[in-house]
Parts: structure tokens; sequence; C-alpha cells
């Protein structure tokens, strides 16, 4: 659905964007991450035609973003990180206007219309001037503006920022109903963000390509490449040093630390190898001492950490630092 | 060409859904209309001063009213027009490019070409708005004297409709250098009445550089239109710096890309 190809672009000596490859395939969300200034507009606009490459190709659904450039534009629905919106119209007016521009048949438009309003939940709205809209409605026109015309590819420009907790969550909603449906390639600096609606997720550096895979593989392959495998468990038990003792015994552990002293229980963190499975030796051994066990579970490094690790610096392996706790919601 | 047509249609309500187009309207028919009626009290006047000596002397003619009120009369709109093209024009790119819907249209399914001949017709479609509002004057002259030529007023309205046409393609490529709306407007009426009034600076030049710098004045050229004379020299003047205005638009919105 999207190829791109060794895709460069650059400002005088500024390299926004560094040969760029990946394919996004139909019915993907395609979560593009990145701190600010790392290229993630630059490559939107780049395949929204709004200008073309230094170098390489990209093609969308089998068209040239240069040389084909006006078919393309009638593939995408874009919509800006600024939401391109004119304060004096009214909603009705101005998807009207998009609908005209983006060449919505005559006979469509009324389906299409309401569509999008009763999609982005813009019915209530439709006679407001946009300029008294609120931030999220504001968004939601976004939306609506990049899918009145159907198109088989959406590209969001950071869709969530600037919204509250719910406006985010209605928003993600609203692109999660979207998978299998439409290609989406989606930018965002909210990292549960990716974990939640993406299947695929490409992760950018000042301007180059680091990583591009599905959220849970990143994870694990960085669990890999850290060498070991860590769980926590949560013990009822007054007597730390014993648990320790038995943790300790488990085929496999390498090392126990107490992580949380809570009186009557404990929290505890095991290192082990990575080959050998141990959760169901450890849970029989501590129900065997009749020990109440309250939790077990792995830690996997959040998106977070492999986000962290791979934007900082580009060290050759990522260093164990401090980890947290599962993923962050 | 549907493309033109939803982009003029757009233009066309954003200018009236704002007060500018209401106040600068209201202001120019003010000023003309004012003008309007001073010339016409004058004219009256020195007709009846005239009526008056011819009782004793022979031979003298009554005054021309064709010289004397149709031409001042085109002259005005014309000096007016200076000062509102460039509001007309101010916002046509610069705003699009402040609210970030440049991003918008630029990724739209429309060529550049539809783009720009839709902002500039909808400017052209405003201004001959304008003009039409000063058509009544004309009616009034013509009820009034059997003298008025049509031929004068017709080619003075051509004529007007060219200036502007050229004012409106200048105002349209600066509109697009800036995102500030009145940085454009103020450049656009610098360089339009830099354009007028060049042709002073041939009385210091040498003869050459003198003729020419006469022959690029905007004004010099449109004083043949109010006498009725259509000179193909000077239509073309105007459709040339018209269409190099939209041609420099092209250009800048072009660079605009590369730029990023």
């Amino acid at each position: 659905m999207i190829e791109v190809e060794n895709l460069t672009k650059r400002y005088g000596n500024f390299v926004a964007i560094d040969k760029l490859n990946f394919t996004v395939d139909t019915g993907e969300i395609l979560g593009f991450l990145g701190l600010n200034a790392a290229g993630k507009t630059t490559t939107m606009r780049v395949l929204t035609c709004y200008f073309p490459p230094t170098e390489g190709t990209a093609r969308v659904c089998g068209y040239d973003v240069f040389g084909e450039s006006i078919k393309v534009r009638e593939k995408i629905g874009y919509m800006p990180e600024r939401v391109p919106l004119y304060n004096n119209m009214s909603v009705q007016e101005y998807l009207d206007f998009i609908a005209d521009i983006k060449k919505v048949d005559m006979s469509k438009k009324a389906d299409r219309l309401d569509y999008v309003y009763s999609r982005c939940g813009l019915l209530d709205v439709k006679g407001n001037l946009i300029k008294n809209l609120s931030k999220g409605y504001r968004q939601r026109v976004g939306l609506a503006q990049a899918l009145i015309h159907d198109p088989e590819v959406l590209i969001l420009d950071e869709p969530t920022s600037g919204l509250d907790p719910r406006q985010i969550k209605e928003v993600r909603d609203l692109i999660k109903g979207f998978k299998g449906e439409r290609t989406i390639i989606l930018s965002t600096h909210i990292l549960s963000e990716v974990s939640q609606v993406c299947t695929r997720v490409i992760i950018i550096n000042q301007g180059k390509l680091i990583a591009i895979d599905t959220p849970e593989n990143l994870s694990n392959r960085f669990d890999k490449m850290r060498g070991y495998r860590e769980i926590s468990v949560k013990v009822r038990e007054k007597n730390k040093d014993d648990v320790v003792k038995v943790l300790r015994s488990v085929k496999g552990v390498n090392e126990v630390t107490i992580e949380q002293d809570c009186g009557s229980s404990g929290e505890y963190k095991l290192k082990s190898d990575v080959k050998d499975e141990i959760l169901e030796s450890i849970s029989s051994l501590v129900t065997e001492k009749k020990w109440g066990l309250l939790s077990i579970s792995p830690v996997h490094l959040s998106l977070e950490d492999v986000f962290l690790k791979l934007t900082e610096g580009q060290k050759d392996k990522p260093v164990a630092s401090k980890e947290k706790e599962g993923e962050d919601k | 060409m549907k493309s033109v047509w939803t982009i003029i249609r757009k233009e066309l309500k954003a200018y009236f859904a704002s007060p500018i187009a209401y106040v600068v309207i209201a202001v120019f028919l003010f000023i003309i209309g004012f003008y309007f009626f001073a010339l016409l009290q004058r004219f009256s006047d020195m007709s009846w001063a005239i009526k008056a000596q011819m009782q004793y002397q022979f031979g003298m003619q009554n005054l021309n009213i064709n010289e004397e009120i149709v031409r001042p009369f085109f002259s005005i709109i014309l000096t007016i027009s200076l000062f509102i093209m460039p509001i007309i024009t101010m916002r046509l790119f610069s705003e699009e490019m402040e609210t970030g819907t440049m991003e918008l249209l630029l990724t739209s399914p429309i060529t550049e070409v539809q783009l720009i001949m839709g902002k500039f017709l909808a400017s052209l479609i405003f201004y001959l708005t304008i003009l039409v509002m000063t058509v009544p004057h004309i009616l009034i002259l013509f009820s009034l004297s059997k003298n008025v030529d049509i031929a004068p007023v017709l080619a003075g309205y051509g004529g007007l409709i060219l200036v502007g046409c050229t004012f409106l393609g200048m105002g349209l490529f600066i509109s697009s250098l800036t995102r500030n709306q009145i940085i454009a407007a103020v450049l656009s009426f610098g360089v339009l009445l830099l354009l007028g009034i060049i042709s002073w600076a041939s009385n210091f030049s040498g003869p050459t550089l003198g003729k020419v710098l006469s022959y690029i004045s905007i004004f010099t050229h449109f004083e043949d239109f109010p006498k009725g004379v259509l000179d193909t020299k000077h239509i073309i003047y105007y459709l040339s710096f018209s269409f190099g205005g939209l041609f420099l638009t092209y250009t800048s919105l072009d660079s605009l890309k590369w730029r990023g």
C-alpha cells in the first residue's frame, strides 16, 4: 500500500530524514514514534505530497508521490498536526468545502457527509462556527476532514495531542475502528498510545529509522538483548530472608533482591536465565511453604524503556538501567 | 474547472463573511460619491457662468461633459482602487499560511494553477462588484445630459478591469511571500504606488531610461481608456503585467514547496 525507499529530505545542510525504508500493508495501523523534530512530520509531508523528497521515492497505492501527486492526494486523508480549519466557517460549510475540493462525487456527497458527522460525533455542532469549538471538537473536525473522501490511506500527525483523557480515548477508539479497513499511519510521542492502537511501530530518531516491528516484538527483542529475564514475585511472609533463601534455591535463578518491604508482605525481584521457564516452579514452591502468593509476573521492558534506550545516543548494546514495572497505563 | 469554482466560492464567502469587505466598499463608495458630487457641482457652476458669458461673447463653447466629469471620475476610481486593492489581496495566501490551511490546500487533489486561478478570479469578482456599484453614477450622468458618450464609458470600465487584474496579480504574488497580512498589504501598496509614480523619475533620468520608466508606469497607460481609445499597446501592457503577477505567484508557491 505504501512503499518508501531511501527517502531523504534535506533543508540546506540540515538532514530532516535520512534514507528511510519501510513498507506498510493494507489495513495496518503503523505508529510513528519519535521525539520532537525526529522527522515524523517531514516524512508525513512527503507522503502527502506537501513537498517532494530530496532523494529517494515513495509510492502510495502504486502512485509516485512526486510524479503522480494528484492521484496520491486523492487516495490520502491527511490530518496535519496543526488542524487546518477555517475559523469563520461553520462545521457544515467547512466539510462541504472539503468534500468539493477533495472531489467527492456529487451523488455520494450527502452520504459521505452523514457518515463523517456520525462517525466523528459532530452531529451536535454542525451549525457551530469553527472558532467557537473546543479543542476536542476541532480535532474531530480535522479527522472528519481527512475521512470525507473515503481515502484508502489515512495519515494522522499527532491526532491526540492537546486533548483531555476522555477525548484521547475517543479519538483512539475511532482510529482503532478503522483497523483492517484502511491503512493508517499515525505519529505520536505518547508510547502507550502506540501499544494500544498500532499493529506495527517505527521508531525514528534524528531522521534515521532505528527500529520497525510490532509493539510486543519490540519489548521481547530487548529482553533478549538484555541477556536475562526478570520476574517479580509478591509474597505474604514476614521472614524476608527465608523467602530470599528459598527463591534463590530455584534452578535457573541467579539473583534475588527485595524490591519492596511492606511489613507482612514483600516484593522480590528475580533475575534468571533467558531459557528457563521458572514461573511454575516458583509458584509451586511458594504454595508448598504455605506463604501467600500475591502475584507473580515476568517484567518486560516497557516500550518506553525500549524507546529511551534506542534514542539515547544509540549505544551498541542497550544497558539495563533502572527498569519500570510492566507497561505504563 | 470545478476545483477552481470551489476555491472561488470559498473565497467569496470569506470576503463577504468578514466585515472588512463591507467597510472597504462603504469607504470606497463614500469617497467616489463625494468626488462625483463635487465634479457635478463644479460643472454646473461653470456651465452657468459660460452661458452668462455667451450672451456677450460669440464663439464660446459649451463645456465637454466627457472631459470634465467622465474622465476625472474614472481617474478617481483608479486612485482609490490603488488603496483598496492591497486590502483585497492581502489575505489570499498570507491568511492560509498563518492558520496552517495552506497545508490542507497543497495536499488536496488540486493543482497550484487551479488554486491561484481560483483565488485570483474570486478577488476579481469582488473588485467587479465594487465597480458595478459605480455604474449608477454614470447612469445619473446619462439621465442629466445628452452629450455623454458611451464609448469612453465602456473603454473606461474596460481599462479599470485591466488595471484591476494587474493590481490583483501583483497583490496575490506579494501575499504569497509572507504570512503576515499587514506586511502583505503595505508591501503591495508600496509596489503598486511605485509602479504608478515611477514615471516621475523620467524628469531627472536620461532620455532613454525616462522613456522606459514612463512606459512601465501603471497610470500613464490608463490615460487613453476614458478618452474612448482602445490601444492594443496598453491592453497588452496590462495583460502581461497581470500574467506576470500570476506567474510569479506560481513560482513563489512552487519554491515554498522546495524550501519546505
